[in-house]
């Protein structure tokens, strides 16, 4: 067992958990922050993905003992209140999901995909989600979402 | 997963002592092989050693041949200014390895202490005859693989860096397995002053081999033309439901030629 402390979507945790613990089922269980999912035993489907000190990773391959200390941002912390987050809305308006499972792992990693990049091309975005399966959109909708979004500068 | 203590030592020579205690006990560094492989219970540990506090991902340059810390991650080496400008071909390498958030937690150290046979790096350290630097010596790229997932690394071995010397032209292109992202064959080519050395992964029986044919080849002329009649044999090569050792050997060729005119263009 050990006592780790770290943010998550801005507010402050403290835990005991055991070392083996993975850094997912710490969010999933113990925080109840059940929007990042869990879809693979590979981490090859990105469906957990989220951020660790605003790099994306995937959180069924880190262990919670290993983010102590860590600032952490999940799905649940992107909207302000009911104003959805410019990611969140594109997907919204460009059908850039059917049944959601991939969803929370692909706007965590699109967000960091765009970072800086007004003028990503089709072909880097769908590069970059290398890491990010989807059973249902056939990416169409997801990619377009994402070049959607990219123009809005809501830095 | 089995359950188990995960230490964060401040040192390397505090790691390699709490290693030495039993052969229940492994370091980790960036888990991208090694938790999958706890979560499957296909290995079990006591104590996980954690390398991230012992100072280990310096990048520099150090009497002009490249050092990169075992604790680099792909992401680092993608974008390190230094990597890109002495010895490109390493930074697009590592900007190929898997997708974005392995890059970002993925480390050369691991990579190269798992000798995966659809590794990329090892296809670099074999191609520009690099020394990988332990807690104990040097070891050079040629003793270093042994066999699948097998090195020359002893139980208590803590790999600290790997030096790559600057080769004057050098790239790698690998033909990546469209589900894992892994090189299903992948080549390094590095013309050196009076050597060309060029290695192949994904393809080998025993893990990451040189290729004598095509550095031969090459030798003779570095030119597209010298391997416009090569025929690699299919002996060795693996044969597995992803592709045939004769396909493997045509890709052999094909991403040798590629790696080749992407060298020649800078
Ligand atoms: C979806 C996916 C796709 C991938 N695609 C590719 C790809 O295209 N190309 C590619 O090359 N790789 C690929 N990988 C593998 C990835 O690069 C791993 O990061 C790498 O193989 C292991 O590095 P690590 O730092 O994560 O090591 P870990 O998982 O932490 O460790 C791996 C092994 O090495 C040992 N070890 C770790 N560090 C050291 C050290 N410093 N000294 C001695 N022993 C050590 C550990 O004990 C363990 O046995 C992929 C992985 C995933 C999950
Ligand atoms: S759950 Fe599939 S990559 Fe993490
Ligand atoms: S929307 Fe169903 S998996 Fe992507």
């Amino acid at each position: 067992m050990k006592q780790v402390t770290l943010t998550v979507n801005a507010t402050k945790h403290k835990h005991n958990i055991s070392d083996h613990m993975l850094l997912v089922d710490f969010i999933r269980e113990r925080l109840k922050l059940t929007g990042t999912h869990i879809g693979c035993d590979t981490s090859q489907c990105g469906a957990c993905v989220i951020h660790v000190n605003g790099k994306s990773i995937k959180s069924c391959t880190m262990l919670a003992v290993q983010a102590d200390g860590c600032d952490i941002t999940t799905i649940e912390g992107l909207a302000d209140g009911d104003v959805l987050h410019p990611m969140q809305q594109a997907f919204h308006e460009n059908h850039g999901l059917q049944c959601g499972f991939c969803t929370p792992g692909m706007i965590m990693s699109a967000i960091e995909l765009i970072d800086g990049k007004p003028d990503i091309t089709e072909r880097e975005i769908r590069h970059g989600l290398e890491g990010n399966l989807c059973r249902c959109t056939g990416y169409q909708n997801i990619v377009k979402s994402i070049q959607e979004a990219a123009k809005f500068d809501y830095r | 997963m089995y359950s188990f203590s995960y230490l964060k030592p401040a040192s390397i020579k505090e790691a390699s002592n709490i290693l030495s205690v039993s052969d229940e006990n492994k370091v980790i560094s960036g888990g991208m092989t090694l938790l999958p492989t706890l979560k499957q219970r296909l290995a079990r540990v006591e104590n996980l050693i954690g390398l991230e506090n012992c100072g280990l991902d310096k990048i520099s340059l150090q009497e002009g041949i490249l050092k990169i810390g075992a604790m680099a991650t792909h992401d680092d080496v993608s974008n390190s200014k230094l990597i890109k400008s002495e010895n490109p071909a390493i930074a697009e390498l590592a900007s190929q390895i898997g997708d974005r958030q392995v890059r970002n937690r993925g480390t050369i150290g691991g990579s190269l202490a798992n000798n995966d046979p659809s590794a990329c790096y090892p296809a670099a350290l074999l191609a520009l005859a690099g020394k990988v630097h332990t807690n104990k010596r040097d070891i050079k790229a040629e003793d270093f693989f042994v066999d699948l997932f097998e090195t020359a690394l002893e139980e208590d071995e803590i790999i600290t860096s790997v030096s790559l010397p600057k080769p004057e032209k050098a790239a790698y292109e690998k033909f990546p397995n469209p589900a894992s992202r892994y090189a299903l064959v992948g080549v390094f080519v590095a013309k050196f002053d009076s050597e060309i050395r060029v290695s192949v992964t994904g393809a080998g029986e025993e893990g990451v081999f040189r290729c004598l044919e095509i550095e031969k080849a090459l030798l003779a002329e570095f030119s597209i033309e010298s391997l416009s009649n090569i025929l690699i044999s299919a002996e060795g090569l693996i044969n597995d439901i992803h592709a045939e050792a004769d396909y493997r050997a045509h890709l052999i060729v094909e991403m040798s030629k590629r790696a080749l005119i992407k060298s020649l263009t800078r």
